[in-house]
């Protein structure tokens, strides 16, 4: 129990030191630009403390509790004797399968859980009026992550290069934006930035590492970086195919109802 | 007073909604797939408090302090009329914020380890630690340059995805040139330099922009400066390890 406060102590103060260069250049252009104190000045300075404590708390809950274990579950995933693979044969994509459902699984649901992508989508929804619905918006992100990761993993098992990968990615990602409606264009590309961070990508990053070392002829080094690449990709897709999808359910549903109207006019 | 206990019940009822896939995920692998008994049970349930109750505050707090405060800035420097002002807050803003970003730290020195074992760089601790200096300076450059380029584009109204994709064919070409053991280090470092703190701020300072802007649509021109963000240190640490 000792051994948790002292963790708590040392990831607030971590925290506290993320926080600083931005405190120091709010304070700065404040003092020197704008020459005004802001309104609220109290609330926003709680506002902070909250923040700091709830990234504090979040972080090391995630230490005590998911970490561990989810990294030792993408280590025991990717063992060759979990998965009855005899030494010295080769490697076959389909021996993985597991891995593919534990990474598209595991993106899904660190995805869910992201901080910063629940701040975006909140913003997002507050634009929007509410027409934009935040947890739908997090649910098309998740569904992209999971896509990513899982293909990343079957990425790093056949060994195949990943330039190719996220260049198909992102052909997909300009044919989808002439067919995607405006408002949606630039919080679909912000999407892929901000699903991977304090939750996703040290598991993400274990199970990039636990495939590359386990499998002959992958370097840790070379193969275990990517999967970061991946899921921040193809939740842009996602995206601008969710917006894509309630176009189409819309205009479906609208010529339906002037279809209706026809008859009852008729 | 009992308002604000219904909030904060909402909050962690939402933050439990959440948090539920994880364990869903977790404990289905660890019990069906794995068949291993949870280690430390009790350490994990003080854990997941912790995180319900973490994601609880931060999301107040977000509503309380970041949001508001990256959106006054906006206000303030656009009455100000100050573009100058605006253009070296945004980059501070990117540059500081990524210069000591501990997942940026990390990747940079793993980076520079490749780049000493493929035989790019000598293998002594000086060289790499340069190298590493290097990237991470590389890195928070290009991402204080794309909240410069993001909030200008804000103010002139134009159009996101013409830069976005000239990006991406930007990235495209130059992976031809670089080092194969670069790539995917620079494909994975647009993913690091976004951290959760940045992120609140740089959305409300975007929409704070476009709703102050005459003109302009938050929804179609205030998002997007994370994907500049996001997609610029590609493009920098690739033509790094091509110079470097």
């Amino acid at each position: 129990m000792s051994g948790f406060f002292i963790n708590l102590v040392e990831v607030t103060a971590a925290t506290v030191l993320d926080v600083l260069p931005i405190a120091i250049i709010l304070f700065v252009f404040q003092a020197l630009v704008i020459r005004r104190k802001p309104a609220k000045l109290k609330r926003v300075l709680i506002g902070f403390v909250y923040v700091l404590m709830g990234l504090s708390l979040f972080l090391v809950g995630l230490q005590e509790a998911l970490f561990p274990i989810g990294k030792s579950m993408a280590e025991m995933l990717t063992n060759p004797e979990f998965l009855n693979i005899e030494a010295g044969s080769p490697v076959r994509w389909q021996d993985y399968i597991w891995v593919y459902v534990f990474a598209a699984a595991i993106g899904f649901a660190t995805t869910v859980a992201e901080p910063s992508l629940i701040a975006v989508s909140l913003k997002a929804q507050e634009v929007s009026g509410g027409s934009l619905r935040a947890f739908e918006l997090r649910i098309a992100v998740a569904i992209g992550v999971a896509f990513g990761v899982s293909i990343g993993a079957f990425r790093i098992v056949s060994g195949t290069p990943l330039p190719y990968y996220i260049m198909a990615g992102y052909g997909l990602v300009i044919c989808q934006t002439f067919l995607a409606s405006k408002p949606i264009i630039p919080l679909a590309y912000d999407s892929g930035g901000v699903t991977t961070s304090t939750v996703t990508v040290p598991v993400v990053a274990a199970l990039g590492l636990g495939l590359a070392t386990s499998i002959p002829g992958r370097s840790p080094l070379l193969d275990g970086f990517g999967l970061i690449a991946f899921a921040s990709v193809f939740p842009i897709v996602s995206v601008l195919g969710y917006d894509m999808l309630i176009s189409w359910l819309r205009g479906k549903n609208q010529s339906s109802s002037k279809k209706i109207n026809k008859e009852l006019n008729s | 007073m009992n308002k604000s206990v219904q909030g904060f019940l909402k909050l962690i009822t939402d933050a439990l909604r959440d948090l539920a896939p994880i364990i869903i995920v977790i404990a289905f692998f660890q019990i069906v797939v794995l068949q291993q008994p949870f280690p430390n049970i009790g350490g994990i349930l003080v854990g997941l408090a912790c995180v319900v109750l973490g994601l609880a505050l931060f999301v107040q707090g977000l509503e309380m302090g970041l949001f508001p405060i990256g959106e006054a800035m906006a206000t303030a420097m656009t009455r100000k009329g100050s573009l100058f002002g605006l253009l070296s807050f945004a980059f501070l803003l990117g540059f500081g914020t990524t210069v000591a970003e501990p997942a940026l730290i990390a990747v940079a020195a793993e980076a520079a380890d490749i780049a000493g074992q493929s035989g790019a760089l000598a293998n002594t601790i000086e060289a790499k630690a340069n190298y590493a200096f290097g990237l991470r300076m590389t890195v928070a450059l290009s991402v204080g340059a794309a909240l410069v380029l993001g909030v200008y584009r804000i103010v002139a109204g134009w159009p996101i995805q013409y830069f976005i994709i000239g990006g991406y064919i930007l990235v495209v070409v130059i992976t031809f040139f670089a080092p194969p053991e670069i790539i995917g280090i620079a494909y994975d470092s647009g993913g690091v330099t976004t951290s959760t703190i940045t992120v609140p701020l740089v959305t409300a300072l975007g929409v704070g922009l476009a709703a102050t802007i005459k003109g302009r649509n938050p929804l179609l021109d205030g998002f997007g400066l994370i994907a500049f963000a996001s997609l610029t240190p590609i493009i920098f640490v690739l033509i790094f390890g091509m110079v470097a």
